[in-house]
This record gives C-alpha cells, structure tokens and sequence, in this order.
C-alpha cells in the first residue's frame, strides 16, 4: 500500500555512513587516546565475559579495565564544564562504551547520525531556578513515591505485579516535564512516575495501585496501567513493546489532524518510552520504519537498564557490525531517523537531548530514537529478589544516583539554595503522604463494575432470563454464592 | 517405557470391581517396585526436561530467562548439567522464539521453548496457528514441526490481573495440528511432558502456574509417559459428570465433595488432560451413565473449550440427557484485576451448578 498522498514522498533522513563516522572520529588525537583506552579496556572485559558466559550470576561484564564513570578522561568533572563542552553541538554527546563514559568535550565530537538540525530548531530553553525546582520536585516525588509503594506493597495494600523505576526518575523528568498537557505518552509497566511526571495526581495513582475505585482507572488496570484522558498519558503495558505502535497510532492522528484536516493546532508530540530487552521486539522494528515513512511527530525513547528480568542485554543484543558492544541507539539511523545515545541518570542532559528530539517532531522533521543509559536500583519487579546482578554493579551505579546528582549540580550552580531544595523534598514527602491516606480511605470497587467498560455499549451483555438487561440486574452477582465472599 | 493403560469400555462396565480394583493395572504393579520423590509441580517440569535431555540429544530448551532456572523455577539446573548450546535464552521476542523453534523442529531438533506466561503468547499465534499447526500438512508430510514443544505457565494465580492470569487454550483448540495438553498435578505433568516432548506432533503443554509450588505429591522417578489424548476418570460417579482439566479440578474436587456431603450427590470426575484432541468416547460414554453434565473452565464463557465439549454432548448424547449442560467459566470481560475472586468459576459456584443440575433434572 502506498502512504496517503498527503504524506508527500518519503524521504530519508540522512545520515553519515559509518566509513565516514570512523575517519571524523580518528581524526581528533583526544578521542584517539581516548579510544585505545576504551577499545582495550571494552576488549578485556568483552573477552573475559564471554569466556565466563557460562555463569549463573554474571553481573556486569568482568570488571577488568571498566573503570568508576569519569567525564574527559577526569574523575569528577563538574556537570558546568560537561555541558559546556557540548555547547553549539547539536544533538547531546554521544556515550562512550557502557561503564566508561569518557565525554570528550572536543570539537570534533560527534554526533551520530543527526543532521544539523541547529538552523531549524529553537534551542532546549536554559534551565532556570523553578524549572530546576520543578525537575527536582518531581525526582524526589518518584522517588518517595515508589518506596512508599514497595512499603505498602509488604503490607498487602497494594498487590498484584508491581514494577519500581527508582534510579530512573531522570528519565521521565528530563523529558516528561517538558512536554506540553497535549502531548503524549505511552510507558510500559515501569510506568508509575511517567503518570506523575505527566502531571497525573499522585492520589489517585495511589489509589489504582490499592485498586480502589478512586483510582486512575478506577481501579480496572492497576500498576502496570496508568492511564489518563486528561493528561494523555495512553497507558501503561503490561506487554513490552505492545505500546510502541499505540503510541504510534497517536503519533499519525496528530500528523493526520494537521495535513488532512487543516488543523494548524495539530503539533502534539508523542514520546514512547520501553526498555533495553524491547527493542528486540518485532514491533520495535516495524514502529521505528513506519515513523520514518510516515515522518511522524514521534520519539522513541530507550530507557536501557541493562536487565530485562534476568537478561544482560549485553548477552540479548546483538551489536552493530564492527562494534564489540551493543549499542540500540545506532538502530536509529538504520530506520531513517537520528540515533542518540545521552545519559539516563542525568537529568539535564535528557531534558536536553529530548527536548530537541522534541522540537524536531514538532517541527515536522520526523522520528528520534534515543538510547538514555540508566540502572533500576530495584529488582526487576516486588515479586523479584535481584540476584543476578552483581552487588559491585549495583554499587558503581548506586554512585551515580540522579538525584544526588542534580541535587549537586543545583548547589554548584546556584539554581537553588539548600533550603529550597529541602522544601521541594518536603513538598514531595507531603504528596506521597497524602495520596497514601487517599488511597487508603478510599472505597473498593462496586462488584457491579466487573460489567463495565468490555463493550462501549452496557447493553452488549445482553438479555437475562427476564428480558432486562444483565447490567441492569442489581443481582447479577448476588444470585451466586460466591456473592457472600468477602473481597 | 511405563503406560498407563485405560480399561477398555467392557472392563469399566463392571461395577461389581471396586475402583481400586479396577484401577490397578500391570503398569502399577510394576510402578509399585519403583522410587518416589516428593514434588512439586515445577521439580516434577524441571525432572521430565531432565530425564528428556539426557536421553536425546536433540532435546534443546530455550525461552525468556530460562538459564538462570526461569521465573518459576522450571529450568533450575539444566544450563549447569547440560550447557549454554543446548539451553539457552533468547531475547524478549515470543513470535521469534516460536518461529525459531518451528524451523529447529523442521530440520530435526525437538525444542521445548517456554514462553514465559501464557499471556504473552500472542504475538506468537501466527507462529503457531500458520505455521506449527500446519507444516506436516501442507508439505505433504515432507517436513513436519512435531519435535516442538511450547511450555507456558496459565491460569488465575490470586493477584495476576489481566496479564498473568490469562488461559488462552481456545484459540490454539481450534487449530488442528496442534496439540494441547494441561496436566493436573506433578505426576500427571512429568509423564505428560515427556509424552508431549518426544510426541511426534507439535504441543502446547500449559502448566496451571497456581499449582507450581502448591501441588506437591509423590512422583515416580525415572521415566514414564502418560499417553496423550486420552481423558482420566479421576473419581467415579454416578450422579453427575464433572468434567475440567488442570488447576479447575482442585476446584471441581472441592466441589464434588460438599455436593457429596450436603446432597448426596455422586459426581464422576473426569480431566481431559489433552484438549485438542479431545477423549470423546470417555467423556460420552460417562455422561450416558449419569445423564447430566457440568463443564468448568477459567477461560470466558464464550467460545472457550466448554463450549465445544457442551455442543459434542448434546449432539451424541441427547436422548441420555436428564438436564441441560452446564458451563461454569469466566464472564466475557478481561481479566479482571480487583474482582479475580468474583470472576474466576469457585468450588462455591460449581457446587450450585452441581446442585442445580441434579435438582433441574427431569
């Protein structure tokens, strides 16, 4: 089938091929040095893990040669000269190999696969004190948030398969903040401080996670289903990769509103946030080409924590012909869409690298897959008792805390002074709390709702015995026994 | 090689034998010399892909997390006895992992690929139902999938929602090619997955994960196999018959047995064990002997595999029958996450489908 008219002839972004990226990058004597060190120090770990592929409990890659995150080749850089030293760059950094992020802060740093987009986009707007504050608050409201679930969760109120995202917050504040009320998004079962970064009320995401009637949902989905009409948040999937063309599909609606239906309001944004392991899914494939064609205002956003359940992704993913690790970022320019590899646990840079991407897609200039690299401090699911992951590897990233690490970067560049940041941290403590009470006190679902919402129309259960319809029969359920049970 | 013969129809006739009598057959005689093991439903899984293994070589194990042992505990071991080329994890693609398996299968492996949760074998369906289910027949018999064997956890677990608990066992049904089979307990699982695994169909094997680690029993060690496609009377009967498969006949037991205790009913108690294809001629010749029916399945009403045992009843034992059929299953919503104990079909609301169809009866 062709594309609809309207869509124009496809065009393919394009994009450096990969002779070209080795000679600009050999080109520059500081990414040489640098180079060799990470090629040996990769080549030593990648062989020595292989050779004890075999295992049980391979945590990272064996630790020869990986050494404690620096930025420049110099431990503890600051986050000012980091960033200053992307300035003017386009895109934000490329990643170094995963465990050694040498960003190199030269002029010949690279970006993969990405046009110069400096000339057509306006620039990710400089972080102020109240947008700091804000990022900051809502960090600190995941956070709380998600351990006050676990601690429910130990005393029955919240039950079910429950998905944490501590150590993630970056991620869905960098770019969720940013986002217009309009634009939208879709998660995956990780998907609690998505809802909230979107501006969904911690109450009542609470009160879904007790399955209460008071809930997003009222109750219906649960924690792996966030959903919200009025924030367009399309959900929460317990399915990997099943949101991927949901969030498609809202992606060419908004296309559609503009171009068929003149709508010249029609610039919402949908961003599509999965995992490492996902973007092994078929419909990772087909999304990622279909955005392309169609040129839909969309991002996808790879939040990578190296762990699918029990998966290393280094040991599910294959890397890119003449890489010796993997890299999903790179799968981007494959599809005909910019490929950006930016640090998850870093908030100021997703809020800007998507804050581009964003910009694009608005633009109408088409799709961005962005690899963000972060770690889940938690196990995979409450259910789960992490122990496949070395306890050194939780360690090094347990260093790298987003929290701590933006809460540090606002001292040092006085955005926000130590008492301000202790109100935000209150400020969200006394969310949390509060949408624990409300979650708490609010009723349970009326047995009745078991009908509700399978078809548009009530009436499509059909007709009882007595000609009435069944969801009109107070005693649907209480003709059973099971009416007695308490719930 | 230990079968578990069925009587044939003239023996069961005999109701002057008591049931244990007519139970015990040469195969017990001989089980009876063998070791037991204290099992649960998955060591009972893990030994049968074991004892497989060890005796073919082209037995392979692969799925989702599977090398670490797998999420409920079904694999523990075999990666350390039998090495990363034999079981092996793939990435997070069910349609590629079955597809995968079909065409190992074709050029002569017997793979036994898990799929995590049964919930999550859709994208897989086309692999299945296009392919698995149909290799032998459109090739003439050139190629064949038979050596496949796709295991999945199913079924209501307490707090699963609407995508942990699923049980998808209609949809494959109703594709002749394949094989479903759902054991009740450790022993039938051990004997029914070595069945299914060297079983020269391809086979869907869904293991009721409620029972993983809550059925324990003592298994028989070493190997044996349960045929596939036969039906077991589990309790005699007179009254009513009863008919369920995997975690539903706990269900159905509970059942019986307060019909039993308050009304006196005698319930003839019959799993399926396989699906597709399904024991009719057990199952008819039971209900021409009570003349009454209830059928009991987790999966919605609608279309679920009751229905098609309800529809073959009523079709050959028409003039047998004292009352309508009855079917406790799931309502037609999704799986519910907060109602699961409303939704799923209890002992409570089979034993007033129990009472009732005695008390309707003409």
């Amino acid at each position: 089938d062709n594309p609809p008219a309207m869509m124009g002839p496809a065009r393919v972004v394009a994009s450096p091929s990969l002779p070209l990226l080795r000679s600009r990058r050999l080109a520059s004597p500081g990414f040489l040095l640098a180079g060799a060190a990470i090629l040996s120090a990769t080549a030593l770990s990648v062989f020595s893990f292989l050779s004890n592929g075999h295992a049980q409990n391979v945590g990272a890659p064996a630790a020869a040669g990986l050494q404690a995150r620096t930025i420049g080749g110099v431990p503890g850089v600051g986050m000012r000269q980091y960033l200053s030293g992307l300035k003017g760059k386009g895109m934000a950094a490329f990643g170094g190999e995963r465990g050694i992020r040498a960003k190199i802060p030269s002029p010949s740093a690279v970006e993969i696969g990405v046009e110069d987009t400096t000339s057509t986009q306006t620039s990710v707007s400089p972080l102020d004190s109240e947008t700091a504050g804000a990022l900051y608050e809502d960090m600190h409201l995941g956070r709380k948030f998600e351990d006050a679930t676990a601690q429910w969760y130990q005393r029955g109120k919240v039950f079910g398969f429950v998905h944490l995202a501590n150590g993630q917050e970056a991620i869905s504040s960098g770019a969720i903040k940013q986002l217009r009320p309009d634009d939208y998004i879709c998660s995956t079962y990780r998907d609690h401080i998505h809802a909230l970064s979107k501006g969904c009320d911690p109450k009542e995401v609470m009160a879904e996670l007790f399955a209460k009637k008071t809930g997003i949902c009222n109750g219906q989905g649960g924690s792996m289903h966030m959903f919200s009409k009025k924030h367009n948040m399309l959900g929460g999937f317990a399915f990997i990769g099943e949101g991927i063309p949901v969030a498609l599909g809202a992606a060419f609606q908004t296309r559609y509103r503009r171009d068929a239906l003149k709508d010249p309001n029609a610039d919402q944004v949908t961003l599509a946030f999965f995992g490492d392991g996902t973007s092994n899914v078929g419909q990772f494939a087909e999304c990622l080409n279909m955005a392309s064609l169609y040129k839909l205002p969309i991002v996808f956003v790879v939040e990578n924590n190296l762990w699918a359940i029990g998966m290393y992704h280094y040991r599910a993913t294959a890397p890119h012909l003449g890489d010796q690790l993997p890299h999903i970022y790179k799968k981007g320019p494959a599809f005909g869409m910019p490929g950006v590899n930016v640090d998850g646990m870093d908030v100021v840079a997703v809020r800007e690298a998507i804050g581009k991407a964003v910009a694009r897609a608005r633009a109408g200039e088409g799709p961005t897959l962005i690899e963000a690299e972060t770690y889940r401090y938690r196990g995979h699911s409450l259910a789960d008792p992490d122990q496949l992951r070395s306890p050194e590897e939780k360690e090094r990233f347990a260093k790298m805390d987003p929290i701590e690490k933006f809460r540090a970067y606002c001292l040092e560049n006085n955005l926000l002074t130590e008492e301000q940041l202790k109100e935000y941290e209150n400020k969200a403590e006394a969310k949390v709390q509060e949408a624990v009470e409300f979650a708490d006190n609010s009723p349970k679902p009326d047995k009745s709702q078991l009908l509700n919402n399978v078809f548009a129309d009530p009436k499509g259960f059909g007709v009882d015995e007595n000609g009435k319809y069944r969801y009109q029969n107070p005693d649907f359920m209480a003709k059973s026994a099971a009416a007695g049970l308490q719930q | 090689m230990l079968m578990f013969r069925r009587g044939s129809r003239r023996l069961r006739n005999f109701r002057t034998l008591s049931s244990e009598a007519r139970m015990k057959t040469k195969a017990d005689s001989l089980a009876e010399q063998k070791s037991y093991r204290t099992m649960n439903l998955f060591t009972a899984v893990n030994d049968a892909m074991d004892i497989a293994m060890e005796q073919d070589d082209e037995v392979i194990v692969f799925g989702e997390d599977v090398k670490f042992g797998g999420v409920f505990r079904c694999c523990i071991g075999l990666n350390e006895k039998y090495g990363d080329e034999r079981v092996f994890n793939t990435p997070l693609c069910e349609q590629g992992i079955i597809g995968f398996g079909i065409g190992a299968a074709a050029a002569g492996a017997k793979p036994v690929a898990e799929i995590q949760f049964a919930d999550y074998i859709h994208p897989a369906f086309d692999q299945i139902v296009n392919e698995a289910a149909k290799y032998r027949y459109r090739s003439g018999n050139e190629f064949n999938s038979g050596g496949l064997t796709i295991r999945t956890p199913y079924g209501a677990v307490g707090h699963g929602g609407l995508y942990h608990s699923q049980s998808p066992e209609a949809y494959f049904c109703h594709s002749a090619g394949i094989k479903v089979v759902v054991p009740r307990s450790p022993a039938q699982a051990k004997g029914l997955l070595l069945s299914s695994i060297f079983a020269p169909d391809p086979v869907l094997f869904m293991e009721p994960k409620w029972l993983y680690r809550t059925a324990v029993e003592e298994v028989m060690e070493g190997d044996y196999r349960i045929p596939l496609d036969s039906a077991e009377v589990i309790r005699e009967g007179t009254d009513v018959t009863v008919i369920g498969w995997g975690a539903q006949l706990q269900v159905l037991t509970k059942a019986a047995d307060e019909a039993k205790a308050n009304h006196g009913i005698s319930c003839e108690i019959i799993d399926l064990r396989t699906l597709s294809p399904w024991d009719e001629d057990t199952v008819i010749e039971s209900v021409e002997k009570t003349g009454r029916c209830v059928v009991s399945h987790e999966a919605p009403l609608q279309g679920g595999f009751g229905a098609e045992i309800a529809s073959t009843i009523q079709e050959k034992c028409f003039y047998h029958l004292q009352a309508p059929i009855k079917r406790v299953c799931g309502y037609d919503t999704p799986f519910p996450l907060a109602f699961e104990k409303f939704y799923v079909p209890d002992h409570l609301k089979n034993y007033d489908a129990i009472v009732n169809v005695v008390e309707e009866s003409c």
